[in-house]
């Protein structure tokens, strides 16, 4: 166990000492979040009610579409630096190196939410930094990097892979989309504990039978 | 022009008279509903064909879970025709769902969970064919699609859940005349139900067999291309005496 936690951490360093030297995934995915985001400012004219009603719609809308684009960064960078057949021979098990990449692609987004959530809650003055909204934020990294590298990987010897990625990604995973806006929105509105649990009940259950499947199916994917 | 199997005729026919039944029985044996008028008839083509959809997603899983274990390509190629006959019956199960609910609920749309469901899927299966336009055709297409396809329907019920949650949430604004109205099935609105249901179920079957053997008939028609390219390449290489090597070497980029 202590054995392959140390593979998987050895394997989400190798990921985040490149993108400490590169800056290009968390910058790529803050950027493009947030021009999402802003463009929404524009495209709605905002009213604290209106706020309200749009703004974790338009949050996760941003972070998706963003985290994917970082998603297909990542393993497009082991394509076209071939290193990807390095990372196939190394002789640990497939479900390892899908974990050690998912992991790195959870901090990326993860710490790209970390500068996006405080501007988003400037812009559209709604209140989410709080901790309701943090374990949301968690539990959709969790699926979104699940998801995301599993299908990166599908797609990542595809021709126009930046096209494949989010057309596999996105309808995937809007159960997740659904649970993070609706919790997200029951928080900032005032809901109840009841109504806040189901999406959070919601959340779980896709991250745990995603991160079970993308891990399961991942041998088939990265093969020979 | 190549010879139809007789069994296929007799396929054909068998479906061509059951549609021709569940046609005259849909819109001249069955009574119209009382409440919602003609446009209930609808029901007869949303039902069946939503059946058909799930069935083929049903389909695609099995195929692709059977495909990753044994490899053999006729699980490839169901996989194939569940899923192209899949998407267009999911298509015709929203087209349908949309003009039957426009005039009984006065929206074309709303956030009803099977309808939503039904569009999610239809998006991840339209994708799956899209990647699978987009790879170039060999073994590693048929393992990434089968994961593909496996995840799709390993979403399923996931997705089902979450649009419950969502229509619970969010009331849908059903504001039509008959928006109220309860229709019982049973009597001859079940029975036609029961027919159509089998007339789409057959043919649904006929139509994806078709397809799996048109894919079976592209698969080797790319094997003969695959061999007449190599000719050229074997005779200068038997000369050199590394026939093996070049005859196993990928053609044509597919691999």
């Amino acid at each position: 166990m202590g054995a392959a936690l140390a593979t998987v951490w050895t394997l989400a360093r190798k990921d985040l000492l490149l993108e400490l030297r590169s800056r290009d995934i968390v910058l790529a995915i803050v950027v493009f979040a947030l021009l999402v985001i802003t463009i929404f400012t524009f495209a709605i004219e905002l009213t604290p009610s209106r706020s309200r009603d749009v703004g974790p719609g338009v949050l996760w809308a941003a972070v998706a579409f963003a985290g994917v684009l970082g998603i297909n960064r990542s393993f497009a960078m082991e394509a076209e630096g071939d290193t990807l057949d390095g990372l196939m021979l190394t002789p640990v098990s497939r479900e390892l190196i899908f974990f050690g990449k998912s992991l790195a692609n959870f901090i990326f987004i993860t710490v790209a939410e970390i500068v996006i959530f405080p501007v988003f809650e400037a812009l559209f003055n709604i209140n989410v930094l709080r901790i309701e909204t943090i374990v949301i934020a968690l539990l959709a990294s969790i699926g979104f990097s699940a998801v995301g590298t599993a299908f990166a990987a599908v797609s990542v010897r595809v021709r126009s892979r930046e096209i494949m990625l989010p057309l596999l990604f996105l309808p995937t995973v809007i159960p997740l989309i659904m649970a993070a806006v609706e919790s997200t929105s029951v928080v900032v509105n005032g809901g109840s504990w009841s109504g806040f649990s189901a999406w959070l009940q919601l959340a779980i259950a896709f991250d745990v039978i995603f991160v079970i499947a993308s891990a399961v199916l991942f041998q088939f994917v990265l093969e020979e | 022009m190549v010879a139809v199997p007789k069994i296929r005729l007799i396929w054909l026919g068998l479906t061509a008279a059951l549609m021709a039944l569940t046609l005259w029985m849909i819109f001249i044996w069955v009574p119209t509903e009382v409440n919602q008028g003609n446009i209930q008839r609808s029901l007869y083509f949303h039902v069946p064909v939503a059946w058909t959809a799930m069935v083929a997603i049903v389909l695609v899983a099995f195929a692709s879970v059977a495909y990753l274990k044994t490899r053999s390509e006729k699980w490839d190629r169901l996989a194939v025709a569940a899923a192209e006959t899949g998407v267009i019956f999911a298509g015709l199960m929203l087209i349908t769902g949309m003009v039957w609910a426009k005039p009984v609920w006065g929206v074309w749309w709303t956030g009803e969970a099977k309808l939503t469901t039904t569009l999610i899927l239809f998006f991840i299966y339209v994708a799956y064919l899209m990647f699978r336009a987009y790879f170039p055709p060999g073994e590693q297409r048929r393992r990434l699609a089968a994961v593909i396809g496996l995840m799709g329907a390993i979403d399923t019920p996931i997705i089902y859940y979450g649009a419950q949650l969502w229509e619970r949430a969010h009331p849908s604004a059903v504001v039509g005349p008959l928006s109220d109205s309860d229709s019982s099935v049973d009597g001859p609105i079940g029975i036609t139900l029961i027919v159509a249901v089998v007339a789409f179920s057959v043919l649904f079957a006929y139509v994806a067999s078709e397809r799996y053997r048109l894919r079976k008939q592209e698969d080797e028609v790319m094997e003969l291309r695959r061999a007449v390219s190599l000719r050229p390449a074997l005779a200068i290489s038997s000369s050199l005496e590394t026939t093996e090597s070049t005859a196993s070497a990928p053609a044509g980029g597919a691999y």
